[in-house]
């Protein structure tokens, strides 16, 4: 992980002032029965969940009813990744739901970019990656032979944890993906870089100087900049893979709002170390540990009403 | 007591070798003032407005102007670019951006940093071979010495430069530039000439100005390929003139009033060569404001 995961450490009980506002989270009020995964002894453990998976093994995640249900975007089945020898994803099953905003929560090294980045299968890259299950989008294996990956690529927008505009104007960044795809008429690249700059809640800023460097806008600016740049096709589904571990506080808290909005006319998926900006911004919170998913459900049960104690003192901070 | 004499002998020590880096230091330059100012004195004399206008007249004692040299080595520097540039930058994209897939990276990135390396006589003899014998032959001729031979031995030397020093810019150019361009669904020929080599243009290019300004200075490569010529001429085909051949052919030469003009010849082909590193400088400055938050 770089440098900037120190800012994005699970939050510890008290914070900076400038941090966004803390979820309230209610006091315990039942009392949470950890049920062991099937085969552990330790029955006298704290967190049995998460000794069977240091273990090595891979116990059955909570899933619950109430995600299980819904029509699903994405359709994540028994997916396994190995980089070289490691193995980073453990079967992992999840649905993503159409037109939500999901997020998936876990410590460093949990495996949440890496599943993130096997929807775009921007993991090909690496080199010594093999992989075993399937992620459907709307119905279609990605990873199924004969996927054209450019295209599949086109559907799906993405936004990295460091701000990355490219060396070239806001206005050719933004509307980068509709050049690379031929489009040459002036009119619908003006018009399309207008929509996705006011959608990423941008344009008052940068109206002006359109014609200007990219790499002269803050960090916060540039962040949404690159969220523009990846809305500008309506992808099917938007990945952000911490798009605020670089930024301040406040730059933080104008992303979440424009995550918000967005979220009411994309899918998106977004991984962060911060668990209340999963609590603000998403509707649907997974849960994971070392390459597994330990609890996936609604954000509110999630954070309120965890089946885990493991869960539940993660997202407090008392673990992890 | 004899915690202040270890003082003293570590002050000391530190004072002779501060003394030591500061007097090499002088030295360098004080050995490069010397030679250029030698040459500014020498060869300004010489320098006049015949020097640069006018074609050599064959008379010793007054021999006109280098005019023809001039553009000679001007033209010789831009063909060879025209060929060596595109070569040595995909050679270096090559190197840079698909080291992965083929084995053959390694063994291409050793071969280029000995041709690097490569004594430029040993080029002048290559293309001699390769660009003068086999036209000779088919033309029936017997002087087949052309500047296209001579700018083909120079871009020889180009090529691994360019695609050295490509490479070298273009591995700076931050991972996160080539992951946001190819999950925007680009392939990766466009990642790499919309967003990679845009991003290290002010390097690329200094690296060409840089493999410009080292064949300009070159005379080795030319002896037996373009040869050298006393006339004014702007086809290629004939043998064809350079400052440095020209310099060369002066030099050597017993006339006073020739090798007055071979200083003069000098002092231009630096003057050259010192516009050339002061556009680099001034790329790379540009480059560096530029590039803000790479």
């Amino acid at each position: 992980m770089p440098a900037s995961s120190l800012m994005t450490q699970p939050p510890v009980p008290s914070k900076p002032q400038s941090e966004p506002p803390q979820v309230e989270l209610p006091a315990r009020k039942r009392p949470i029965t950890s049920v062991g995964a099937a085969g552990t002894g330790a029955s006298g453990s704290q967190y049995p969940v998460i000794e069977a998976i240091k273990r090595g093994e891979t116990p059955e995640p909570r899933r619950h009813e109430s995600v299980m249900g819904v029509p699903a975007i994405l359709e994540v089945k028994d997916f396994q990744l190995w980089y070289g020898q490691n193995k980073a994803l453990h079967g992992i099953s999840m649905p993503i739901a159409d037109g939500k905003i999901t997020s998936i929560i876990g410590p460093s090294g949990c495996g949440k970019s890496t599943l993130l980045r096997s929807v775009n299968r921007l993991n090909d890259l690496v080199d010594g990656v093999r992989t075993a299950g399937s992620i459907s989008l709307r119905g279609e294996d990605v990873y199924a032979r004969g996927v054209d990956v450019i295209s599949l690529r086109k559907r799906l927008g993405m936004v990295f944890q460091k701000p990355n505009p490219f060396p070239m104007s806001i206005f050719e960044n933004v509307v980068y993906a509709l050049r690379i795809s031929g489009e040459r008429n002036k009119a619908v690249l003006e018009h399309a870089c207008e929509k996705a700059l006011r959608q990423s809640a941008l344009w008052d800023e940068v109206k002006d100087r359109l014609r200007g460097s990219a790499m002269g806008l803050s960090g916060g600016q540039q962040q949404r900049l690159c969220i523009a740049r990846a809305i500008v096709c309506e992808p099917q589904v938007l990945l952000l893979d911490e798009p605020c571990s670089a930024l301040d506080p406040i730059a933080t808290l104008r992303i979440e709002e424009l995550i918000l909005e967005i979220g009411q006319r994309y899918t998106v998926l977004i991984v962060t170390h911060n668990m209340q900006q999963a609590a603000r911004v998403s509707d649907y919170t997974a849960f994971m540990y070392l390459g597994r998913l330990v609890e996936y459900g609604r954000t509110a049960d999630i954070f309120q009403l965890p089946r885990l104690r493991e869960t539940e003192d993660y997202v407090t901070g008392r673990f992890g | 007591m004899t915690g202040s004499f270890a003082e003293f002998r570590r002050r000391t020590f530190s004072s002779i070798m501060f003394g030591l880096c500061a007097g090499g230091a002088a030295l360098i330059i004080s050995i490069l003032l010397l030679v250029i100012g030698y040459l500014v004195w020498i060869g300004v004399s010489s320098l006049s407005w015949e020097f640069l206008t006018a074609v050599p007249t064959g008379d010793v004692a007054n021999p006109g102007g280098m005019r023809h040299a001039i553009d000679g080595t001007i033209i010789l520097v831009a063909l060879a670019s025209l060929v060596g540039v595109p070569i040595g930058v995909l050679a270096g994209i090559y190197l840079s951006e698909y080291p992965t897939e083929y084995a053959v990276t390694g063994p291409l990135r050793f071969i280029a940093d000995v041709l690097t390396g490569v004594p430029s006589i040993v080029v002048g003899i290559l293309g001699y071979e390769l660009f003068v014998v086999p036209v000779s032959r088919w033309t029936q001729s017997t002087i087949s010495y052309s500047g296209y031979a001579g700018a083909a031995a120079l871009a020889f030397i180009m090529i691994p430069i360019v695609a050295r020093t490509t490479e070298e810019m273009l591995r700076l150019v931050p991972k996160n530039y080539r992951e946001g361009s190819l999950a925007l669904g680009a392939t990766r020929a466009q990642t790499i000439f919309r967003v990679v080599l845009p991003g290290a243009f002010g390097g690329v290019a200094t690296g060409i100005m840089l493999a410009m300004g080292r064949i300009a200075g070159e005379t080795a490569p030319l002896l037996f390929t373009a040869l050298g010529s006393r006339l004014l001429t702007h086809n290629p085909a004939e043998p064809f003139p350079s400052l440095t051949l020209q310099i060369y052919t002066y030099a050597t030469g017993p006339y006073p009033e020739q090798k007055r003009l071979a200083w003069a010849g000098i002092l231009v082909l630096l003057a050259m060569l010192f516009v050339v590193n002061l556009s680099i400088r001034l790329i790379a400055a540009r480059h560096a404001r530029t590039r803000v938050g790479a």
